[in-house]
């Protein structure tokens, strides 16, 4: 085939992609609705026993009309779009609840999640990058570190867990230092490697132009390196964001891994997607604003 | 639980008949106690319970119980005299006189002041099932207010988690298996922490689920190479499956395959045809029959009728540490247990625990679990009101009988005796002592024979029961 024949429309208008998403999401919940959904329930053929027992178990309820119908609250398989509406609307309609210690509004726990993840991600950062840099200067360093780097870097952060939980015992901690975890590796890697990559040119410059060491850090090395460290530092972002869901499931920490995992505990299908679409939803927020602030970086140089 | 508020002046009352714990305990601990047969229970459970009244308050329970203990003191023990002195003068003139002659309001005011609690903000660990039902139950009820606590429950997902959670210090005290305590205290399985076992939570409560394929099952035989799961290594839910099996001829390791599995999971994994059924707490066996996953084989209670199921668990440490805060700890559970034990609270109990915070189930299905009437998943609706019952006397006899097991299937390899165990860690004088105290039952023996499947259970020859079995991991 030519491939000259297959190409994008030369000019595509602003909304003809809008419109094909809009498309392509009607026709995805209109899809699942339709799997979903199940005839009206049919009395016919049951007697009053029967009946009482299928209304006992929550099968069936009296609708206002005083006839059977399924119980809209127990589902069985996964449940409708329109199920999983009610249940969003439910949840965002009163966000900032606080019932207790374990029942906090999804603002709440959205917020923990956010608090959690950016405590452990910057304090990761900032290891990682000095401890890059000591390593990336130095090249006898770098050779003697870097076999323990490619050992530790594909480490599960979750394999840390019960180490940590058992070394610094306090859950609240431990998921923040499984998010730690997650974000170190990768950012010690990526400054190392662009430190000890830089041109070398730059380096005999400042050299020639007699400036201090931290000058020379500051104006020229860390500058230089910017894009490999801002490139080592998504990846962490990534990971630490992957980390951060499973380790309150685990360890219980009130937070949006924990939502799913409450609601999978109570067999709710409906809370369990909703817990998944925030996670999606926050996820997506924070790497936007990630994507804003590493620009910013990226262009000082 | 015989809540005792009897008034000690009314001649035609009986003080002497508070003593009957056959009727919270379907083995009859007492009567197995003193020599004679433990059988069935003595009295039916309407009888029995058909005497609660109403709630009333611990300052009024502890009112009575000093009243009694005077006007005892003063006829002796023989109630038949005091009830005669009392139809003859009057019993206003008695009460008078009794009043005048000794200061009872001093008395009552002694008895009920507490030490100054140490630590009243306190954070207590439980796993969401039904035999937490006192802990959680506690909180939205007011027990832990009542006796000056600021007491908040926090949900962990998972056995290994609340026992970490009480190991490390991340709460004050949590709600474990009653063979926790045991195993933590011995070292099996965990760091070796000492523990006390001040309270049980809940007797009986848990069921075999066997997935809705296995409808013909009618003994253990014809589970072999069944695929079982049970929520934790150390529970009785492990214990009893075990026992159950090989009571019924099949060897626990060898004829099934038992897998440590949360409750949640096990009921989606019924749903999916991964598993064949599982020994669990509630409300796991009534939500696979709310899912039409499974139905209910066995309740645990027919397998040991009265066993021990959840506790309350508390370090040693935190205990010595803070003496009056675990005893206010210890009275709000053990007042707590007798208001769930008593079958008009269920219903409302239900609704207490049911919201996300604590358990996060559907009301209907905790409804059916606490109050006893049940959809069984075969077609029928069973009754059985103490299906769950509540009874906080942790018998030292249990502890050694869960030992025994212990050792049988190689869960500890630890040489210890099994009365110093018991005794250290099961604080039944201690919870006996305090129950009478506030004006509940009270019992004087802390070992008792127990019948499991038939067969007796002699705490004083654990030895020789444990070499009884034929089957075993010895």
């Amino acid at each position: 085939m030519n491939p000259k024949t297959w190409r994008l429309p030369s000019d595509p208008k602003w909304w003809q992609a809008k419109i094909l998403s809009v498309a392509i999401l009607v026709a995805l919940l209109g899809g699942w609705q339709y799997a979903t959904s199940r005839a009206a329930f049919d009395p016919t053929g049951m007697n009053e026993e029967e009946l009482m027992l299928l209304e006992f178990n929550g099968d069936i309820v009296l609708n206002d009309a005083g006839e059977y119908v399924y119980n809209e609250e127990k589902t069985s398989g996964v449940p409708g779009p329109l199920l999983v509406g009610k249940k969003i609307v439910e949840e965002l309609s009163n966000p900032f609840h606080k019932n207790g210690t374990n029942d906090h509004g999804i603002a709440h726990l959205i917020f923990y999640t956010v608090t959690r993840f950016s405590i452990g991600f910057v304090l990761a950062s900032i290891v990682a990058i000095l401890v890059g840099v000591v390593v990336g200067l130095n090249p006898v360093i770098f050779n003697a570190v870097n076999p323990f780097l490619q050992v530790l870097k594909p480490i599960s952060p979750l394999a840390w867990m019960p180490l940590l939980l058992y070394t610094v015992q306090k859950p609240t901690l431990t998921a923040i230092l499984v998010v730690f975890m997650a974000s170190l590796w990768p950012t010690i890697a990526n400054t190392a490697f662009g430190l000890a990559s830089i041109d070398k040119d730059y380096l005999r410059v400042s050299r020639m132009l007699e400036f201090g060491w931290f000058r020379r850090l500051f104006t020229v090395i860390l500058p230089a390196a910017a894009p490999a460290i801002v490139a080592g530092l998504r990846i962490s972002f990534g990971s630490a964001l992957v980390a951060v869901v499973p380790a309150e499931m685990l360890l219980g920490e009130l937070g949006v891994g924990y939502l799913t995992w409450i609601e999978w505990n109570n067999l709710d299908i409906a809370g369990v997607l909703f817990a998944i679409l925030v996670v999606g939803f926050v996820g997506f927020l924070m790497d936007a604003l990630f994507s804003k602030l590493s620009k910013a970086a990226s262009y000082a140089t | 639980m015989s809540v005792f508020r009897r008034d000690p002046f009314d001649p035609d009352q009986s003080l002497e008949h508070q003593h009957h714990a056959g009727c919270m305990h379907g083995a009859s601990p007492v009567d197995g106690a003193d020599g004679s047969q433990g059988e069935t229970p003595q009295c039916s459970s309407t009888s029995c319970h058909g005497e609660h009244e109403k709630a009333i308050s611990t300052e009024d329970a502890i009112s009575h119980a000093v009243e009694t203990a005077v006007v005892k003191a003063i006829f002796g023990q023989s109630d038949l005299s005091r009830r005669k002195v009392l139809a003859a003068a009057g019993a206003g003139v008695v009460a008078e006189i009794v009043r005048g002659m000794f200061p009872l309001d001093t008395a009552k005011a002694m008895a009920m002041e507490v030490g100054k609690i140490e630590k009243p903000d306190l954070s207590i660990g439980f796993i969401p099932i039904t035999c937490a039902t006192p802990i959680i139950m506690a909180e939205p009820m007011g027990f832990y207010e009542k006796h000056g606590l600021n007491a908040k429950v926090r949900r962990a997902s998972g056995w290994a988690m609340v026992r970490d959670w009480a190991i490390t210090k991340e709460v004050d005290a949590a709600h474990m298996l009653s063979p926790m305590p045991l195993s933590i205290t011995l070292g099996a399985g965990s760091p070796k922490v000492p523990f006390y076992m001040p309270a049980v939570e809940n007797i009986n409560g848990q069921a075999i689920t066997l997935a809705n394929k296995h409808k013909g099952v009618k003994t253990a035989k014809d589970m072999k190479g069944f695929r079982f799961c049970v929520p934790f290594e150390y529970s009785m839910h492990n214990y009893l499956l075990r026992y159950y099996l090989a009571e019924g001829g099949l060897h626990p390791d060898k004829d099934v395959q038992i897998r440590v599995v949360p409750p949640p999971e096990m009921v989606a994994n019924l749903k999916a045809g991964n598993v064949d059924g599982y020994l669990a707490p509630d409300p796991f066996n009534q939500r696979a029959v709310y899912e039409n996953a499974g139905f209910i084989f066995k309740l645990s209670k027919e397998i040991w009728e009265g066993h021990p199921c959840c506790a309350f668990a508390i370090s040693q440490e935190f205990a010595k540490t803070y003496p009056n805060t675990f005893l206010a700890l210890f009275r709000s559970i053990v007042d707590a247990t007798a208001y769930a034990s008593d079958k008009s609270n269920r219903k409302e109990i239900a609704k207490a625990i049911a919201p996300r915070n604590y358990l996060n189930q559907p009301v209907t299905v905790l409804e059916q679990v606490l109050t006893g009437r049940y959809a069984t998943g075969m077609g029928g609706i069973g009754n059985v009101p103490d299906r769950i019952d509540f009874d906080p006397m942790p018998w030292h006899s249990m502890a050694i009988w869960i030992l025994t097991q212990m050792k049988r299937w190689k869960h500890v390899d630890t040489d210890f005796d099994y009365k110093t165990v018991a005794e250290e860690v099961y604080l039944a004088t201690k919870c006996n002592t305090l129950a009478s105290e506030m004006g509940y039952e009270d019992r004087t023996e802390t070992y008792a024979k127990h019948v499991i499947m038939g067969k007796e259970f002699d705490p004083a020859k654990p030895d020789e029961y444990l070499a009884s079995f034929p089957i075993n991991n010895l």
